[in-house]
């Protein structure tokens, strides 16, 4: 039963998780947190966090981490199955396509038109990252975490200005945390 | 070892390769597959790996997977498809069951939460800055309907928690709808 769940609701992460890279975040959050509840805000946070230090997707990452917080190792293979599952399907039928027609103008102005809600959902997922690492699990709740609040502006203000590697800066904020921790 | 074997071998151990040094998201995957596949093996030609990282971009699911899924199809059929796929699944399949079998015990740590508590500061600030370009994108663009689209689905997502597979839903029948009255006009 676990197993048909964890199936289906990756099975949807897959199919929905349009533009790549962050797109999945938003949905991973609406089938993991929301309504399923096998993670908690703060476990979220972490695995987007540890995806942005290791390698792979971070819906495959996120797959295999709820799967065995779940189910184990088998909960693991059959959420990373269905995270796969439907873009193969899709992925295969457009090459088949492209081979046959060479069109995929009509796909792309599709995806255009997506792109703005695409973007619009990432927001909303990257406030909520933003509120938990400033605010706790309490939304927006009147104690400020004001070393994480410093973090979070220092990294902001280096990425817009010099664009590094994000794990450089990622790896920075760990050891701001941890100095800024041990010290106080 | 017959070179249909040895193809698909080689086949799997390349993105299995590709797969463990990807990181940093779908779009770092696309230059190293081309540099391997197009340079390297000469199995797809440069023209062929353009349309094919638009398929891959195009489709639902991770950037980095369709674009194996892709390559293995091109050069060996729908075992190759399978092959490739396993290839690029792998590494971080791998990676992350060793992380969460030390999970707890790692996010006991003191030290361990200290550091995780300044990355997730870190990791906010990241995924901002990508909202910031993407979001600015859009509204240079100076397309109305797309910049009103994107507010309007950041307030039902954000605030008003709307299902984000029917916002997704709803903006592709917008972008479906966009794109017939374009060709009604051309």
């Amino acid at each position: 039963m676990i197993y048909l769940q964890l199936l289906w609701s990756f099975i949807q992460i897959g199919l929905f998780s349009i533009g790549g890279g962050y797109a999945a975040m938003p949905i991973i959050q609406h089938q993991v947190i929301d309504i399923h509840g096998w993670l908690s805000m703060q476990e979220f946070s972490d695995i987007i966090t540890i995806s942005q230090m290791t390698p792979g997707p971070i819906a495959i990452n996120s797959a295999t981490f709820v799967g065995i917080q779940v189910a184990g190792l088998p909960g693991a293979l059959v959420a990373t199955f269905g995270c796969v599952l439907p873009s193969s399907i899709i992925v295969m039928s457009l090459a088949y396509i492209y081979y046959r027609f060479k069109g995929l103008e009509a796909i792309q102005s599709i995806l255009q038109g997506l792109r703005p809600a695409v973007v619009a959902m990432i927001g909303s997922a990257a406030l909520s990252l933003t509120a938990l690492a400033l605010c706790g699990e309490d939304w927006f709740s009147s104690n400020i975490d004001y070393t994480n609040a410093a973090i979070f502006i220092i990294c902001l203000i280096i990425l817009r200005k010099w664009k590094p590697n994000p794990m450089f800066v990622m790896a920075g904020a760990g050891i701001l945390g941890l100095i800024i921790g041990l010290l106080t | 070892m017959n070179s249909k074997a040895q193809r698909l071998m080689k086949l799997f151990w390349s993105t299995f390769g590709i797969s463990a040094f990807t990181f940093g998201g779908g779009y770092v995957i696309i230059p190293l597959m081309q540099k391997t596949f197009v340079g390297k093996l000469k199995w797809i030609e440069n023209n062929e790996m353009l349309d094919l990282t638009a398929i891959a971009q195009s489709s639902p699911g991770p950037i980095a997977v369709n674009a194996a899924i892709l390559v293995g199809y091109k050069t060996a059929g729908k075992t190759g498809a399978l092959i490739s796929t396993a290839g690029a699944v792998l590494p971080p399949l791998i990676i992350i069951s060793i992380i969460s079998l030390f999970y707890q015990a790692f996010r006991d740590n003191r030290y361990v939460s200290l550091v995780m508590s300044g990355m997730s500061a870190g990791v906010a600030a990241v995924v901002i800055d990508v909202v910031i370009t993407m979001g600015w994108d859009i509204l240079k663009s100076r397309r109305i309907t797309a910049i009103a689209m994107m507010f309007i689905a950041f307030i039902l997502a954000a605030f008003f928690s709307v299902n984000v597979i029917l916002i997704i839903l709803a903006a592709g029948i917008v972008g479906y709808i966009q794109y017939i009255m374009k060709r009604k006009k051309a």
